[in-house]
């Protein structure tokens, strides 16, 4: 009756003792450049040295700037250190680093997949709470902090009590023009902003099967949203496909042989959760975040809600708060709400599926007067694929700035930010206040709504314009 | 690390839920590469106005938390990003010993490595000790963590459950590497046994050297 997260937990298991957590190894440790100086700098002053640099992979792209003539050293000199760091570390314990002009640098939960770094059934940690992307392989992967970071660094491994379990088990076909960050929305709407704490979230169900691995990727990748430890979909043929002829994948006859033990890697049907959750996918509708949690979230359809409507007082104080923050008036209906910013990108949304479907609804259109758009690939690969495409010119015959891969608008921490009062409809993960910029107002979408809100100023459903 | 027996302090509350890693420090201060100092950019944005000035609204700005070093506050703290930074930032504010129904996992994880205890208590006792913080100027409370209890000036009590092995960790000031290192010969077993083509190391020659 073996679950998967017990099939990957006893795989990786060092040690196991009564008075401690389980000790268990790291197969891939991926490193950027925001939460690991201090983790290096903790190494260096106990005399520590990196266990395994060639199960560790760095890229840069949280403040990377996305502008197309971007070079070193960045204008921003705080961010220019933090880079300058990051390569001295690399440099030091022989890791590799893609560089900001590395023709595969991008955010890091969109490179390590492309790469075929990401493999079913192993365990991958990184210091950023979006770690979580990777459970599309049936992988183990989740956040850590930067102290853990260093462990990692040191040691190879992680102390870890084992999640509870939820099985979100999804039926029923997604609509056309209906995304899998719709359905992501719509389950962090369902177990709220906590309502995941403590657990690892298994999707199963005939929809997730029938999911690509990029739409898998963005529904682990939203996992933490509602508190999860982890997201985690077992491998399939799907799975093994995508894997087949990557970069740092198994070739030939390893990955026959490696396919033959992936395909042990399920939950039996016997498998126990601590908690279940049945979602039905179809009819759903795209969805559309009114707060400033992405568990404030409502149908396109909708209004923005009453406070007086929601049953728990916090939540009543917390939706007053948020449409303080937001500018908005209850009963407004999400459709006649303006948008000043348009972001198509970020490890959530910013792969080729998630650029092609934006690009079907902008081709021959223009971006509304007032608006500004951008999109950004989430790496080079995907960037140049996109052109190979065509998909750039789409998007700049339409008016949306077509821009290098990084994190961007998602938090920030580069130059591209929305002003204090502006309005954003974003593919990205987070619309807590102040996370855009300072006074930004973030309304959190899919790829497809994004685009068509680009087109009429105003929060689109985009089946309205297929 | 400093160790945590027991803890007597000046209680502030914050009395929101899911109050995110955004919130707690704000973006741009995760660039800097040093882990000290991180008081003074606490609650930013909250803090201080958009030109720099102290926000007297601010509820940490009240006179009466202005020493404070437990915060006791809602449901779900801490959630959002795994930005250690947060920690770092309250720790170096003041506040060892943070009061909630829940917090979010890696906050949580985060706080004991940076030697900060997150209680978790059910929704109904955290609003008794609210109700008491709010009603008593100068409201203290004494964490007991090796009996785990917190009891309050007036003698308002309860107890708390929390992860044996982290309370060890906090009682005794260990550092979780060397603890782990104690096993190097276990993980090198590990490594010998576990060298199948899907375990391989990810070393390419040309990976980052294409500038």
């Amino acid at each position: 009756m073996s679950a998967l997260l017990d099939k990957i937990w006893d795989e990786h298991l060092v040690v196991r003792e009564a008075v401690r957590p389980d000790l268990l190894y790291v197969d891939r440790h991926l490193i950027h450049e925001v939460t690991s100086a201090q983790a290096f700098d903790g190494l260096r002053s106990a005399g520590r040295s990196v266990r395994r640099p060639d199960l560790t992979f760095a890229t840069m792209d949280h403040v990377a700037p996305t502008d197309t003539n971007r070079c070193r050293p960045l204008q921003d000199p705080i961010a220019e250190a933090q880079l300058d760091a990051l390569e001295r570390n690399c440099r030091d314990f022989g890791i590799e680093l893609l560089h900001m002009g590395h023709p595969n640098q991008g955010v890091i939960h969109v490179v390590a997949p492309e790469l075929g770094l990401i493999l079913p059934g192993s365990t991958v940690l990184c210091g950023d709470s979006h770690t979580s992307t990777h459970g599309a392989f049936g992988a183990l992967a989740f956040g850590i902090g930067t102290s853990e970071v260093e462990h990692v660094l040191a040691t190879q491994c992680i102390p870890q009590a084992k999640p509870k379990t939820l099985a979100v088990r999804v039926r029923g076909t997604l609509g056309s023009g209906v995304a899998s960050k719709d359905l992501a929305l719509a389950i962090i709407g369902r177990l709220g902003a906590g309502g995941g704490n403590g657990h690892l979230i298994e999707y199963i169900g005939e929809t997730i099967s029938g999911l690509s691995m990029e739409q898998r990727m963005t529904l682990c990748n939203m996992s933490v949203e509602c508190g999860a430890k982890a997201g985690l979909i077992a491998p399939d043929e799907t799975t093994f496909a995508y894997l087949k002829g990557r970069r740092y994948a198994p070739q030939g006859a390893d990955f026959d042989r490696a396919v033959d033990y992936w395909r042990t890697l399920y939950s039996n049907s016997d498998a126990a959760y601590d908690r279940e959750l049945v979602v039905d996918a179809s009819g759903l509708a795209p969805h559309v975040t009114w707060g400033a949690s992405p568990a404030q979230v409502t149908e396109i359809d909708a209004a923005v809600p009453d406070p007086e409507s929601l049953t728990h007082e916090e939540e009543r104080e917390a939706a007053v708060r948020a449409l303080e923050y937001m500018g908005l008036q209850p009963g407004t209906p999400m459709r006649d709400i303006p948008v000043d910013y348009v972001f198509i990108g970020s490890c959530t949304n910013g792969r080729l599926s998630d650029l092609r479907e934006a690009a079907g609804i902008a081709r021959n259109r223009k971006v509304a007067r007032g608006v500004t758009a951008l999109v950004v690939p989430g790496s080079g690969p995907v960037k140049a694929q996109a052109e190979a495409e065509g998909l750039d010119r789409v998007f700049l015959d339409a008016g949306f700035e077509w821009r290098e891969p990084g994190c961007s608008m998602c938090l920030g921490m580069n130059p591209d930010i929305v002003p204090p009062g502006k309005r954003c409809a974003s593919t990205s993960n987070r619309n807590f206040e102040d996370r855009q910029g300072r006074g930004s107002r973030t309304h959190l979408v899919s790829p497809a709504t994004a685009a068509a809100s680009a087109i009429t100023g105003r929060l689109t459903d985009p089946r309205e314009l297929e | 690390m400093e160790k945590f027996k027991e803890f007597k302090g000046l209680v502030a509350t914050l009395d929101m839920s899911n109050v995110d890693t955004d919130q707690i420090v704000p973006k741009q201060f995760l660039k800097l590469i040093h882990r000290t100092d991180f008081g003074k950019y606490l609650f930013y944005h909250h803090r201080y106005t958009e030109d720099g000035g102290p926000n007297p609204d601010f509820v940490l700005h009240q006179p009466r938390f202005n020493g404070a070093t437990i915060l006791l506050t809602r449901e779900n703290f801490g959630c959002g990003s795994s930005r250690e930074h947060a920690p770092w930032a309250l720790r170096d504010y003041g506040f060892r010993v943070l009061i909630a129904p829940s917090f979010a996992d890696i906050f949580k994880t985060n706080c004991f490595k940076t030697g900060i205890l997150p209680v978790e208590l059910d929704g109904d006792t955290v609003e008794q000790w609210f109700k008491r913080v709010d009603a008593i100027p100068g409201y203290e409370i004494t964490v007991d963590l090796v009996n785990q209890t917190l009891t309050g000036i007036d003698g308002f009590s309860s107890s708390f459950e929390v992860d044996r092995f982290l309370k060890h960790c906090l009682v005794e000031g260990l550092d979780q590497i060397s603890l782990s290192l104690e096993h190097e010969a276990a993980i090198e077993a590990y490594e010998q046994t576990h060298r199948e083509p899907w375990q391989a190391s990810i070393t390419a020659p040309d990976v980052g050297r294409l500038q």
